[in-house]
């Protein structure tokens, strides 16, 4: 017969974060693709105090340098320790410029995602929860999504450029433009999934004892749906993020986006098409360090994927 | 059916109807003064009449009805005038550039085919790529094979094309010589010399497009197989005694086309945004091109014209989409 004397569990029961953490340990690439997010995340947080040359110091006698890699093959090229990575045709250092078009690009990543999902979710939130708007809210959803984002994009920026950047400067300016933009055009995939996932929530058990206790809409939107919409809301964070990086890097490569002296991958890049034949490292640096950022979200990304389905953790 | 088409139908022109106002108040609340190039010492009643003359003088919602009038009933009666010889639109006032002062469409006329040719070919290319490597991993799935395919979708939808573009350029053009680096659109296909230089210079522009729409579509069509795999009806069908090829190529494959086609149907838009950077990166004078060179110019109706364009696109291919998923699924349909 079985003790019914003795209640109290052998083991604390294991944390729903646990599992999921235990599950994306498995999955090598989510690894490997969070912890270089890390790394580039640091590195152009805290790269600029450790390599301290100013990106903007023009030195002509400097000019044109190789990476140092180069000296490896070819012993006559112009390499120096003083630049590893090299410079461009007015002496700018390399490493430095990378470090610091990779700041502005994360930051413009970080921000439009972080928008896009505060946008997303609330009406998401919104559709899901209140019946009398399910049906506007998602109509607008739809049409958002037949606008052309790219030529609408290129046009907004274009034409908004010069306000703004007499109201806040030229790089701030800049950023608060191009996170506004891309947070109100993409926010659309949040929406439908957020609210496809409060719909079926609010036909569970646990939101009608919540609802017969009394609880206002406010208080169960935020203490009852939001946490179990997590999950989704993070994959769609780091699907966000990777197309932040890559529209902000588009922008910059058609010259519609930061000023011309502030340095962004996308705009290093551009630049460094004009002579690539010659020095094709330049165009290679920021666009490996684009897309191995990219290719790291979304390895993050598929690997969250599965160890927020419970579905798939189980196995 | 034929219902169906038409509710989808009616349903596309208050959307078309919506972007085209987003459209005209963005640029109406766009603080640019297409005056501002004109010299100072032009007196302010002359900038006044120039002003007019540019159609800028009366309030905005009459501007709006003139420039919809001008885009869906006069532009369509001068391509009627093309064709047939006959006189409708003569005299009527088209949409017509700031930048060239002749008639934005007429540009846009002699700059489509380019962007279609390019596109269209990616896009081909990239389905006929994506559809036997989709099948193959989810048929083998968690093979060398499925891995290797899931790394290499992986890297395309990472890698962005204004990178691969220049990548394949230094690679392709400069160092091996292969193809040429600029897109010619005034070559002419006449005999088959002509027509192999044409394939060359289409051949890397259509690689970088393709990449991006192989690893989308590739991705989708093996989850999708992969839904179909385990179903009844493939055990049934197996227990019949069929070839594995007639199960996985009739049977599974079948319905696993039903999200795919939608898939491929929707993601004609996203490609034709790739196409201005890909344009810019080859110099194709397509209306992606034309589009940035209208940006730069201040070029007003062209950059409404060429934007309305792309959402006409947009909307037209959600069309399609639909309707083929009415046609394959006939749960949909009916409901």
């Amino acid at each position: 017969m079985t003790d019914l004397s003795n209640q109290t569990p052998l083991a604390p029961p294991r944390s729903q974060w646990r599992n999921v953490w235990d599950q994306l340990k498995k999955h090598k690439g989510a690894l490997l693709g969070g912890g270089f997010l890390v790394f580039i995340t640091l590195a152009v947080l805290l790269g600029p105090y450790v390599w301290t040359l100013d990106p903007q110091k023009i030195d002509y006698r400097a000019r044109d340098f190789r990476p140092i890699y180069h000296a490896l093959f070819d012993a006559d090229a112009k390499t120096a320790w003083a630049n590893p990575l090299g410079t461009d045709q007015l002496g700018r250092d390399g490493l430095a410029n990378i470090l610091a078009g990779g700041r502005t690009s994360m930051a413009v990543g970080w921000a439009a995602m972080l928008l896009t999902l505060f946008i997303g979710t609330m009406i998401g939130v919104v559709a899901g929860f209140f019946k009398k708007l399910d049906g506007p809210l998602m109509r607008l959803t739809d049409l958002f999504l037949s606008l052309p984002i790219l030529p609408l994009l290129l046009v907004a920026v274009t034409l908004f450029r010069e306000p703004l950047r007499g109201n806040f400067g030229p790089e701030g300016g800049m950023f608060i433009l191009i996170v506004a933009i891309i947070g109100i055009t993409s926010w659309m995939p949040t929406a439908r999934i957020v609210r496809g996932d409060v719909l079926a929530l609010k036909e569970r058990e646990f939101v009608l004892a919540a609802r017969s206790i009394g609880t206002k809409p406010g208080a169960m939107i935020w203490r009852h749906l939001l946490p179990n919409v997590i999950s989704p809301i993070m994959v769609s964070a780091t699907l966000g993020l990777a197309a932040a990086i890559i529209t902000e890097s588009a922008l910059s490569f058609l010259g519609v986006g930061f000023p011309s002296d502030f340095p962004t991958w996308g705009k290093m890049l551009a630049d460094a098409v004009q002579r690539m034949e010659e020095f094709p490292e330049r165009v290679m640096l920021p666009g490996i360090a684009i897309s191995l950022t990219v290719l790291s979200v979304n390895y993050l990304g598929d690997g969250l994927r599965d160890a927020l389905d419970p579905r798939i953790r189980g196995r | 059916m034929l219902t169906f088409t038409i509710r989808r139908l009616i349903l596309s022109v208050p959307t078309l109807l919506f972007i085209s106002l987003v459209i005209f108040l963005l640029l109406e609340l766009a603080p640019g003064d297409p005056m501002a190039q004109v010299p100072l010492t032009v007196p302010p009643e002359v900038k006044e009449k120039m002003r007019e003359a540019l159609g800028l003088g009366q309030p905005m919602h009459i501007r709006f009805w003139k420039w919809l009038v001008q885009f869906f009933w006069i532009e369509p009666q001068v391509m009627i005038d093309h064709y047939f010889g006959t006189t409708y639109a003569v005299g009527d006032l088209r949409v017509i550039s700031w930048q060239t002062r002749s008639p934005v469409m007429d540009t846009v006329v002699q700059r489509i085919p380019q962007t279609l040719w390019v596109v269209g070919t990616a896009y081909i290319v990239g389905i006929l790529i994506a559809l036997p490597i989709g099948i193959y991993s989810a048929y083998r799935q968690y093979s060398v094979f499925d891995q290797c395919g899931t790394f290499v979708t992986m890297i395309g939808f990472s890698i962005p094309p204004f990178f691969t573009g220049p990548l394949l350029i230094v690679v392709f053009s400069v160092q091996l010589g292969w193809f040429p680096f600029i897109y010619d659109t005034t070559h002419v296909v006449d005999d088959w010399d002509s027509f192999v230089y044409q394939l060359r210079q289409m051949i890397l522009p259509v690689m970088v497009l393709a990449l991006q729409t192989t690893a989308q579509i590739s991705r989708y069509m093996r989850a999708s197989m992969l839904d179909n795999m385990n179903q009844d009806y493939v055990r049934t069908a197996r227990a019949k005694g069929l070839s594995e090829a007639v199960v996985v190529m009739v049977h599974v494959l079948r319905n696993s086309m039903i999200p795919v086609v939608t898939v491929i149907a929707l993601g004609m838009p996203a490609i034709f945004g790739g196409a201005i950077i890909t344009e810019q990166v080859f110099s194709v004078n397509g209306i992606g091109s034309q589009l940035i060179t209208a940006l730069f110019a201040n070029d007003l109706p062209t950059v409404q014209t060429l934007t309305f364009i792309f959402a006409m696109l947009i909307v037209f291919f959600n069309l399609i989409a639909d309707i083929l998923y009415g046609l394959l699924d006939p749960r949909i349909r009916y409901d």
